[in-house]
């Protein structure tokens, strides 16, 4: 059952929330020992809220949207009282004394949140495997990778534990997971999506999004967050979502672009696999079909994307991350002094891909290379952002894959940095110029492994790509 | 492949994110990150003089509220996390010099 009819059921009284609740806590104890999608299961507060709906569709009153829903939270999103650790040990045991925005717009539609899942220790990372708590298997063969950092949460709605999932996406944090786990994930256009409560990694690229099991239902959440917050500063103004009532438009007439650069095509992206390709240039058919105007098109800056990002990312992730020293959060390892203090807490909390990370930050903003490094990568997205805008003048959205290749095993990228960072090579330029895009599942690989095609519109156009995603999905 | 990243510059930045490396790390963290910077390359060979950087998607200038009271966190919800809370307020190591 789909979250849409789920609500709808549980609104009209013919389901009960807290069976609703109960049978999907029941699914949660008995796969996710195996699986690891979460970080805390909330059986009880899940149960309670799940009653307190039930009480008040029998009174008569009114109830939210997503009235019944389970969901799984992200655990870099603060939930109050309840444990939120960005799968870190630095982390481990805070409390957070608010909800992040998203958190409680979601409570008060309704949707019952049954845990935090696993992520990449601070959302670094593409596999869920650099979580302090063990990593998290995909569901579709547990002995790959669900993707990452949103692993918890991608393989949560593929394992059916929740129909929705929330997520955070800073170089394609939601949509490579979602395409790993063969559910839909979706990156709104930066400021779309209050980042109140989302412990930050790259501030200026951080967003949070929607994971469902189809477009529907990720409209509909996506519905539900997107909005005005003024606890965000960043956060955009007068924006009305409308990606549920546009889901049915169709694409006949609209103006399509396939990314050259991003599709296997000269001088673009290496490392593409042919069985994605195929799933891709697959889904442009299927578009043209429904009488989509379809073109290639050229995106020259999107090859310096994965350059640029691993310098912008780790630079604001270096400055974020200073606030872990000891002092009025999380772990403390004592020291003789402040400063010391500082640094073994650091030393000890830290795993290494968050090391790794601040390392490079640190570097990229140092004196002498500064100018070099961070400097011009600030250039690269202004590049990015006059390319795209150049494009966009000639259609509405744009086409590629979501992945360079299907969900790899295990432990097969954990030694080498750069082959797990190159997964983001595809979904990168949209965190750069804050413009939305969304994954949708589209066939398998080879391997039989779900693959992912994304599709990509200008800022603000965020209903266009549930839109597209809709055809796309009808087809598979 | 040519250094892009000494050791010792590998010591001198984590001294500044104040980590504390072990030798095995050192080592691992100057092949890795000198990798990373290799493979950037591309982005430092650019000749972008007349590009104008971009740090923020959103063109965002100061972004004020209303000057009206609105209630703010709870003083004690947020000294029940700190780890060495002391009358209301953070303890800390001496910040100069020793213990005494």
């Amino acid at each position: 059952m789909s979250a849409i009819e789920t609500a709808v059921a549980v609104r009209a009284g013919e389901r009960s929330a807290l069976e609703v609740v109960d049978a999907h806590l029941e699914l949660i104890a008995q796969r996710d020992p195996e699986l690891h999608a979460f970080n805390l299961v909330t059986a009880e507060s899940a149960r309670a809220e799940a009653a307190a709906i039930d009480s008040r569709v029998s009174a008569g009153e009114a109830v939210g949207p997503l009235a019944g829903v389970p969901l799984a939270v992200k655990d870099n999103m603060c939930t109050k009282g309840v444990p939120t650790t960005c799968s870190s040990k630095i982390l481990e045991g805070w409390r957070p004394p608010y909800d992040a925005t998203v958190v409680t717009r979601l409570r008060e539609a309704g949707a019952v949140s049954v845990g935090k899942t696993n992520l990449d220790e601070f959302a670094m990372g593409s596999s869920t495997e650099h979580s302090a708590f063990g990593p998290t298997r995909n569901p579709h063969d547990p002995s790959k990778v669900p993707g990452g950092s949103s692993g918890g949460s991608a393989a949560s709605v593929a394992a059916g534990f929740t129909p929705l999932g929330i997520g955070s996406d800073t170089g394609g944090s939601i949509r490579q997971p979602a395409a790993f786990c063969g559910v839909v994930g979706m990156k709104p256009t930066y400021g779309v999506v209050s980042r109140y409560g989302l412990i930050a990694f790259a501030s200026s690229l951080d967003q949070i999004g929607p994971f469902a099991a189809d477009v529907a239902d990720a409209a509909a959440l996506f519905d539900v967050i997107a909005g005005h917050d003024p606890l965000d500063s960043t956060s955009i103004r007068d924006f009305t979502p409308t990606a549920s009532a546009m889901l049915d438009e169709g694409v006949d007439g609209l103006r399509i672009g396939v990314v050259k650069e991003l599709a296997g095509g000269p001088g673009g992206v290496p490392g593409l696999a042919a069985d994605v390709l195929a799933r891709t240039a697959e889904a442009v058919e299927v578009l043209a079909t429904a009488g989509a105007l379809v073109d290639e098109v050229s995106v020259p800056s999107s090859t310096l994307g994965l350059s640029a990002y691993y310098l912008v990312a780790p630079a604001e992730a270096s400055s974020n991350l200073a606030r872990y020293d000891g002092v009025r959060y999380g772990l403390r390892v004592d020291g003789p002094t402040t400063p010391e203090m500082t640094t073994a807490t650091r030393t000890a909390g830290f795993g290494p891909e968050v090391k790794r990370r601040i390392m490079l930050g640190t570097y990229a903003l140092s004196a002498g290379y500064y100018d070099a490094f961070y400097g011009k990568a600030l250039k690269v997205r202004t590049m990015m952002l006059s390319d795209f805008a150049r494009v966009y003048e000639d259609f509405d959205v744009l086409v590629a894959p979501t992945t360079p290749t299907t969900a790899f095993e295990l432990g097969a990228r954990t030694q080498d940095p750069l082959t797990m960072y190159v997964n983001d090579v595809c979904t990168i330029p949209s965190n750069l110029t804050g413009h939305p895009a969304i994954s949708v599942p589209f066939g398998v690989g080879d391997d039989g492994m779900p693959v992912g095609v994304q599709v990509l519109a200008p800022a603000l156009h965020d209903a266009q790509t549930f839109r597209v995603a809709a055809v796309l999905e009808a087809a598979s | 492949m040519a250094e892009r990243l000494t050791r010792d510059e590998v010591v001198h930045v984590a001294r500044l994110a104040r980590l504390e490396l072990a030798e095995d790390e050192i080592d691992r963290f100057t092949q890795q990150l000198g990798a990373i910077l290799e493979h950037a390359a591309d982005v430092e060979a650019l000749e972008v003089t007349d590009v104008e950087p971009t740090s923020h998607p959103l063109p965002l200038s100061n972004v004020m509220r209303a000057d009206v009271v609105s209630e703010s966190l709870d003083r004690d919800d947020v000294m029940a996390q700190a780890p060495v809370p002391q009358d209301g307020q953070f303890r800390v190591p001496p910040v100069l010099g020793e213990r005494p």
